[in-house]
């Protein structure tokens, strides 16, 4: 079922260029989120409004991270995109098929790899190409071909050396790589992490961050990143804060990191160079609302 | 302190038993059980201890490993040999007070310790030439053709693949927890057993939560990686019987034929 998917993780083969109709126009709508209202346990005294209205387009090939502060929703709206959630009154269609249509769920699950907070509780198998390959043997592809995604898979994440290590010997940083490894072999055109970040320390963050990235622009897959660590951010196309349910604000980085009172308002600490180019410009400074990283500083200060 | 517990007793190696598809290592080892608690005479006995012997020999296994796996059960073999010796009646060797020793009590007790020992080492070998995770295989790959009868095969792999995952990863939370509560003047090494016991109830509390909340989050990733269950499912390393697992396969079969054989006669 995935073969006819196109989205072509084979990589540089001449094969794959043709095969990535989806992947080249970035105008695609990926994930259609339209009214979507999310409600816990509704009718029930635990009962809670989790998402409100909230209306939101993913493009196919986009990095978008989803900010926001601990109980915004940002979870619960990630939940939808892979039907682990169903909306409570909208609609999530995810490249043309509406979650709440129970024939879809697995194809859309094949489609939108999902990879959670905690490494440790989303690896199986005590070997990591074996945990690798789970996700392909799930779909019930011969096996030559589970090995030569195994394979490929683990040189993508950067743990081809660790094929037959045992997975809780690894890193923090390399065990969540391994999990999206674990994803990526199913060849799904979206990527949606839950805090990926959020029990790794600051190496392991880095290194997650530079494969995501990697993984963005050599396969053109859809990454859905949600965080509260707005450094990691920056190098999103796309930003969409959440707050309390709703979208508390949009756009590319600079547009976001420039609404400086609503996001300390909501608790999310800026990324240092946004920060900085704010107090400075406080002060008096005209620095541009493009600064997003300390070497845009660096060369807007070496221009002047 | 907990991290040095290992899992299995796999020893790495190249010898034709470590070769051997995981299936025939289990075939050959139920065969070969049978053969041993079957034999009745000592043309029989000579049959499984050269087979164990071969075995032994072509495992390549370190003498120490392979006396380790007697030792583990040595209490159990005493006993054994104490019972049989004491418990069958026949002509008197000795009497020790209540006690008394007889020549058929003598026979019996060497003969059934002699096949302990020589099941203990044979059912030791697979552990030892087999990892873990290819055993698992091997098991769900026999009970496979059961599934229609509705034996649960690939959710008893699954797990038994679970199990040997979360293992060490709960051996490190219980550490985690251990130094917790130690370092807030919880003793767990120390006092009566009673004592000791109730000591241990803080301790698995915790990993006991801790472990629901794994396989809770376990299950969504799971399904979130398309898992439905065995149907439909393929494995990456598919398992294959060489020539040498019909041989292997071959022999062990024709000596519990023999035994058999020889009983009969």
């Amino acid at each position: 079922m995935t073969e006819s998917n196109g989205t072509g993780y084979t990589g540089s083969g001449p094969e794959s260029q043709d095969s990535q109709p989806t992947a080249h126009n970035r105008d695609e709508i990926f994930i259609a989120v339209k009214n979507l209202n999310y409600i816990y346990n509704p009718g029930k005294a635990g009962g809670h409004r989790a998402l409100s209205g909230i209306d939101l387009n993913v493009k196919a090939g986009e990095f978008l991270v989803i900010a926001g502060p601990n109980g915004s929703g940002k979870s619960t709206l990630a939940r939808h995109f892979n039907a682990m959630l169903k909306p409570s009154s909208g609609r999530v269609i995810v490249a043309g098929m509406d979650t709440m249509i129970p024939e879809n769920v697995w194809e859309i699950r094949c489609q939108v790899g999902m990879v959670f907070q905690n490494p440790d509780n989303q690896i199986v198998s005590s070997l990591v190409e074996e945990d690798a390959a789970f996700g392909a043997e799930n779909l019930g592809l011969p096996s030559e071909e589970v090995q030569k995604r195994v394979e490929e898979t683990l040189r993508l994440t950067g743990l081809s050396q660790y094929a037959k290590h045992a997975p809780h010997l690894l890193s923090g940083g390399q065990k969540q790589k391994l999990a999206i490894a674990g994803v990526i072999v199913m060849r799904p055109s979206c990527l949606v992490l839950d805090e990926p970040t959020s029990m790794l320390d600051p190496a392991g963050r880095v290194e997650l961050m530079e494969t995501l990235i990697r993984l963005n622009r050599t396969l053109k897959a859809t990454v859905v990143l949600v965080t509260h660590f707005m450094e990691e951010a920056v190098l999103a196309d796309r930003v969409v804060v959440l707050s309390d349910g709703r979208i508390a604000v949009s756009g590319t980085p600079a547009k976001v990191f420039a609404e400086v009172e609503l996001l300390e308002g909501l608790g999310l600490k800026l990324p240092a160079a946004s920060e900085i180019a704010h107090g400075l410009r406080k002060r008096g400074f005209p620095l541009p609302k493009e600064i997003l990283t300390i070497d845009d500083i660096l060369t807007y200060i070496k221009n002047n | 302190m907990l991290s040095g517990i290992t899992l299995g007793q796999y020893i790495p190696g190249h010898s034709l038993l470590h070769l051997l598809d995981p299936r025939t290592k289990v075939i050959g080892v139920l065969a070969s059980a049978v053969s041993i608690i079957a034999f009745t005479n000592w043309q029989g006995f000579v049959l499984v201890t050269l087979l164990t012997l071969t075995a032994l020999l072509v495992s390549k296994l370190p003498l120490g490993i392979i006396l380790g796996s007697l030792k583990s059960l040595w209490l159990l073999l005493v006993i054994t040999f104490l019972l049989q010796t004491f418990l069958t009646p026949g002509t008197l060797l000795v009497e020790l007070g209540p006690l008394s020793i007889s020549r058929e009590g003598l026979f019996a007790a060497g003969e059934i310790v002699l096949r302990l020992a020589l099941l203990i080492l044979i059912a030791f070998l697979p552990t030892l030439t087999t990892p873990p995770i290819k055993l698992t295989a091997g098991l769900e790959g026999i009970l496979s053709p059961l599934q229609r009868l509705g034996v649960p095969a690939h959710e008893l792999a699954l797990m038994m693949t679970l199990a040997l995952r979360f293992i060490p990863t709960l051996l490190q939370e219980a550490e985690v927890v251990i130094s917790a509560q130690r370092s807030r003047g919880a003793g767990f090494t120390t006092g009566s057993p009673a004592r000791w016991a109730k000591s241990l109830l803080p301790l698995f509390v915790p990993l006991f939560a801790g472990a629901l909340r794994r396989a809770d989050d376990l299950a969504v990733a799971m399904e979130s990686r398309c898992y439905r269950g065995g149907a439909n499912r393929t494995r990456m390393s598919t398992l294959k019987f060489s020539a040498l697992d019909y041989v292997v396969i071959g022999v062990t079969l024709a000596v519990l034929a023999g035994v058999v054989a020889l009983r009969l006669i």
